[in-house]
């Protein structure tokens, strides 16, 4: 069939015209949805890393709220150490601004190198739990594994030396070989591991499998997921050294 | 059920296998099928979209300026795939988070295009959404059985649940690591393909 210019110019308009009503529309009716799924989803994250929710267990957009406000969340400048202020709590701010050259600066450190933590954001989130019985403070971090980028959430004990737990949110690490970092039997050993050595410096780190030295910050490593492990470990030096959260923990640690 | 609509609707399954005997979709059959929930999943995603598109195209197939004819039916591919990508992301937040960019990439799954053109086209709405149904099932039936098994020897476990406890959760079985790497796709795919063949000869070419 022979079609003029006029009409297969009006055809693509109109096609366009249909085709983005209705993506427009669907995407303009769901959003409230999908930002209350990603919310809950980053508020679940921390009150089951801080203990506050069992694990696995369900949550409610309504149940998360209430549970959230006994938390503080604190803006803390990572070049001081200092405590700013409060901020809305949303995860995805802090990993944006370490992507904008103006909100962030560009790491040194060898652990950060090695993690490929290429720049901390000026100002860090901290989250403050109040909640009696499970009070602790929640760092996000971040780094590069073998495949993928992994985020999680590490929670410190009140005195910021200690280790409550931790809980990766995001990685596309090999399913179970890396991706085992996500296993909460792997995570178990995790709790009680201090941050600093005698000398001061992050000490906590991930080992290859069965070369833990230091039982008191070093973390077993996942077999067969040596790259993975390590880079864990360098995640968690470059995020707690001086150039992160490090002055904090040290400021803010008894 | 007539002779000709079995032959659309069946035929994809086998042995006309948008997979095994065309080897089109490779790509998503070996990504998402590390565990069998997210290839379930991502079998339906691909459902939605390809009887969807079938039945636009055929729909609209006279209309269709020959000059313009695949970025008509790239158009209507792309908006369909984001449609099933929003919903997921409202109502499938879980496992949209585990498909990642899968589901956008069902716009360069052959499949869609292929049957948009080869078959939709040329054919009433009733009979494209049929042949748009049998290869998604095609596809599903491919991309369910290698998830059974890649999950199952590679982690031990099925749809998340423990079947052969692993020595890492203090069990006995050892995961076979190859599985959830992308050769073991390879592996089992080409399995499927052999047992085609050795059971239909008239797939094996002449020499």
């Amino acid at each position: 069939m022979e079609f003029s210019n006029k009409y297969i110019i009006g055809f693509a308009l109109a096609l366009c015209l249909v085709c983005s009503l209705a993506v427009s529309t669907v995407a303009v009716a769901l959003k409230d949805r999908q930002a209350a799924n990603a919310l809950l989803d980053m508020q679940g994250q921390i009150l089951r890393v801080s203990g506050m929710v069992e694990q696995g267990a369900s949550l409610t957009s309504e149940e998360a709220a209430t549970l959230f406000e006994k938390i503080e969340v604190l803006r803390v400048s990572a070049a001081t150490g200092e405590v700013m202020g409060e901020m809305v709590f949303n995860s995805e701010t802090i990993i944006k601004a370490s992507k904008d050259a103006a909100l962030s600066t560009a790491s040194t450190s060898n652990s950060a190198k090695k993690a490929r933590v290429r720049r901390i954001p000026n100002d860090l989130m901290v989250l403050k739990v109040n909640d009696p019985g499970n009070e602790c403070y929640v760092f996000l971090l971040w780094g590069n594994g073998l495949w993928s980028t992994i985020y999680g959430y590490l929670a410190l004990e009140q005195d910021l030396k200690t280790v409550k737990g931790i809980a990766f949110y995001e990685q596309g690490e090999t399913a179970g070989l890396g991706g085992e970092i996500v296993n909460p039997n792997w995570t178990a050993q995790w709790p009680g591991k201090k941050v600093f050595d005698a000398e001061g410096n992050v000490g906590l780190f991930v080992t290859k499998f069965g070369q833990v030295k230091k039982p008191e910050y070093q973390v077993d490593g996942i077999s067969g997921a040596t790259i993975t492990s390590v880079a864990v470990g360098y995640t968690m030096q470059a995020w707690l050294g001086d150039e992160a959260y490090g002055k904090f923990l040290k400021a803010e640690g008894k | 059920m007539k002779k000709e609509t079995k032959d659309i609707l069946i035929g994809p399954i086998y042995p006309k296998n948008p997979i095994t005997l065309q080897v089109l979709g490779i790509c998503s059959a070996l990504a998402v099928t590390t565990q069998l929930q997210p290839a379930l999943v991502m079998s339906a995603a691909l459902t939605f979209v390809l009887v969807g598109s079938n039945v636009t195209i055929s729909l609209v197939r006279n209309k269709i300026p020959g000059s313009i004819r695949v970025i008509t039916q790239l158009t209507i591919i792309a908006s369909l795939v984001i449609l099933a990508d929003q919903v997921m992301k409202a109502y499938l937040f879980e496992v949209s988070k585990q498909l990642t960019v899968f589901v956008g990439l069902i716009i360069t799954n052959c499949i869609v295009m292929g049957r948009a053109e080869a078959f939709a086209m040329a054919n009433p709405p009733a009979k494209a959404a049929l042949d748009g149904l049998g290869n998604s099932i095609g596809y599903a039936a491919i991309l369910i059985i290698v998830g059974f098994f890649r999950e199952l020897i590679g982690s031990g476990k099925l749809l998340g649940h423990v079947v052969l406890p692993s020595v890492n959760n203090g069990g006995w079985y050892y995961p076979n690591g190859l599985l959830v790497l992308s050769p073991g796709a390879f592996f089992i795919i080409g399995l499927i393909i052999w047992a085609q063949r050795v059971y239909s000869k008239e797939l094996v070419e002449e020499n």
